[in-house]
Formats: C-alpha cells, structure tokens, sequence
C-alpha cells in the first residue's frame, strides 16, 4: 500500500505525538468504554515485568522471559482482544512493585482477578494469598490447607500456573527438604525473592 | 471458524500498527485539534467493535477515520463534506506565501473533494475503487480528483523539497 505516496514526502508522525494521541486513547477508554485488558511493564530487579488487569483487578504478572507479544496473546485469547497499554492505569500496581523491591513488607492492596485460574488450582491460589511476607511454606503444607491435602503434585501445578505471581506470593512456596522448587520466573529469580524478604535486600 | 472462536490480536497492536496511517488520514482532512479527537475516536470506536470485526484492518480503520472526520466538520457547521459544491478552485487569500505552508496547510487549501481523494489514496494508500466508495464517487471521479490535487499541491508547495 506505500508506493502510492509516491508524490509526497509525507511527515512522519512523530513518536511524541503518537504518544499523545494514545494517551488521549486510554483516557477515553473507561467505563463503558473500557477495554477488557489494561497493561503496563515495570522495571523491576527482575527484569521487565508485565503487569495486566480486568476491571475486577490485577489478573496477570508476567516476567520478561515469557515474552511480551505471548502474554498479550494469551491475554486476548482467554480475556479477551481489546487489550490496550494504559500505564497510568496501573500506577498504583507498579508503586507497589517499586516497594516490594525495595523490601516493603505488605501484601498487594489492590483488587486481584483470579479469573486465569479455576477449580482446585483457584483454591491453592486463595490459601497463598495468607502466606505474609518473609514466610515460607512447603507444598504439603500449603495442600494440607485445601480440601485435597494430598494433592501435593496439584498444589506444585497451581504455583507453576499462578497467574499473578508476586501478588499472590508463589515463590514462598518451597520443597518440604528446604530447596526451592521451579518458579514462572526462573528458578533464580525465586531464590533472589526468598533472599529479599530474607535479608530485606534483593541480591543482584 | 465463527468470530468468536477465532483468536484476536491484542488491539494494541492494532493501534501500534496503524496509529500512523490514522494519523494521517485524520490530519489530511482536519486541522491539528480536530484531527487529535478524530484520531481517539477513530480507536476508541474501533477497539468497541474489535471483538466481532473481519477482515481489512487498514481500510476499515481508514473508512471508521474518513466517517469521524466528516461528523467532525458537519459539527463544525462547515460546509457537506466530500459531496458538497464548493468552487473547484480554493482562494488563496490570506496565504502571503506558498513557501511557508506545509503539507497539511497545502492539503486544507484543496477543495474538499481533491482533498479527501489525495488523502486517502496517495497518503492512506487506499485504491481509488475504495476511495469513490468512501467518498461517495465513481472510480474515474476519484482518480482525477486526486490528480487534480496532486497537481494543485504542487503549485502550492513549489520549491519546497516535500514537493
């Protein structure tokens, strides 16, 4: 379709307009007009993270390593497709990130969504949300709190698919024999969270 | 596959994509302000019906601008636009020096009909059998609106290296 502007050099819009006018995008974009996804990445000692939410609440974290487009995509797919960048939307959840990074103790304080999780693995996810900062808790223990205590393999799934890691704190979920387990984010992104809220520091 | 099976690109990377083309469309027919609204508009509209749409992202995109850019001028109590009768030769009184204009200053001084037809082929890229249907027009209508707006801009823009 672009060899015919041939007669004109014609501007390009320049990235702080683009800016602007999406800006304008997401301020128009409430209410009824909502989209069925807002997101935003935050710069984080981890990396780049992805931080998404429904009007209910924060419904996906995502680490740099499951890819952005991905994310989205699934977004789209399981949410639904009017996804839109909004970062202002979403300041209260990256000031929040921004304290838990620098070893603020409290939980996210913001509606979460839980709707990527259902069944069994919703309910792990519920049970994980008690578990305070600077706690661990094995597996067993955390499958001793559902209604299936010996769902222990079960209970490993839900960490490993938990949509809002962070939010609801998976990576305080360790082995019973002390070492930590897989993690969304990488094994060593979870050894450098339980150091955190450890050591109150995150190693670099 | 039905509409709602079939996955959905996330609607920002429609924004992404074609935010520029909008802007272009919207900025050729409308002055900065309007042509900023237009633009949000145009999204805003496009992200609503997202969910349900099949088929050409570009021209639907461009069609959804071209309707909001004609709301914009009928709001504005100017003149019926493209299908309206103004004088094929636009004054340029007013205009001390064609030197000084750029391209969407030079676009405004077209008449409305030259002026939609350049827009939407040479600056959207659409094809003149779509640009008659979005102007309400025959395809050989559109092609020498556009030709007779090319050449206007020209004289318009003389010595100028966008020219």
């Amino acid at each position: 379709m672009t060899d015919t502007l041939a007669p004109f050099a014609v501007p390009d819009a320049d990235p702080a307009l683009l800016a602007h006018l999406h800006a304008r995008l997401e301020d128009a974009a409430t209410g009824d007009a909502a989209p069925d996804v807002h997101y935003r990445t935050v710069d984080s000692p981890l990396g780049r993270l992805l931080v998404a939410a429904t009007e209910q609440g924060v419904a996906r974290l995502a680490f740099a390593i499951e890819e952005e487009d991905r994310v989205l995509d699934a977004l789209a797919e399981r949410i639904g497709p009017r996804v839109l960048r909004a970062p202002r939307r979403l300041d209260p959840a990256a000031r929040w990130l921004d304290a838990y990074f620098a070893g603020g103790h409290d939980p996210y304080p913001g509606p979460v969504d839980l709707r990527l999780a259902r069944g069994f693995r919703l309910a792990v996810l519920e049970r994980l949300q008690e578990v305070p900062f600077g706690r661990t808790i094995s597996y067993a223990a955390l499958a001793a709190r559902t209604d299936a205590p010996r769902a222990v393999r079960a209970v490993g799934t839900a960490c490993a698919t938990n949509p809002v890691p962070l939010v609801v704190p998976c990576h305080r979920v360790v082995r019973s024999d002390g070492t930590t387990g897989a993690y969304r984010g990488g094994a060593e992104a979870k050894v450098r969270l339980l150091a955190l809220e450890r050591d109150g520091v995150i190693p670099g | 596959m039905s509409a709602s099976e079939k996955s959905k690109a996330p609607f920002e990377r429609i924004v992404g994509e074609h935010g520029p083309l909008v802007w272009r469309v919207c900025r050729g027919l409308l002055d900065q302000h309007d042509a900023e609204d237009a633009w949000s508009e145009t999204f805003l509209a496009a992200m609503g019906a997202w969910a349900r749409f099949e088929g050409n992202v570009a021209g639907w995109l461009v069609t959804i601008a071209h309707r909001k850019a004609i709301d914009m001028l009928r709001a504005r109590s100017r003149a019926a636009f493209p299908t309206d009768e103004l004088p094929e030769v636009p004054t340029v009184i007013g205009v001390p020096d064609g030197r000084d204009l750029d391209l969407w200053a030079a676009l405004a001084l077209l008449p409305p009909r030259q002026r939609a037809a350049v827009v939407h082929h040479h600056l959207a890229g659409v094809p003149f059998a779509e640009v008659a249907t979005l102007t309400g027009t025959t395809e050989t209508a559109a092609r020498k609106a556009a030709s007779d707006g090319v050449q206007r801009l020209r004289s318009l823009l003389v010595g100028k290296d966008i020219a």
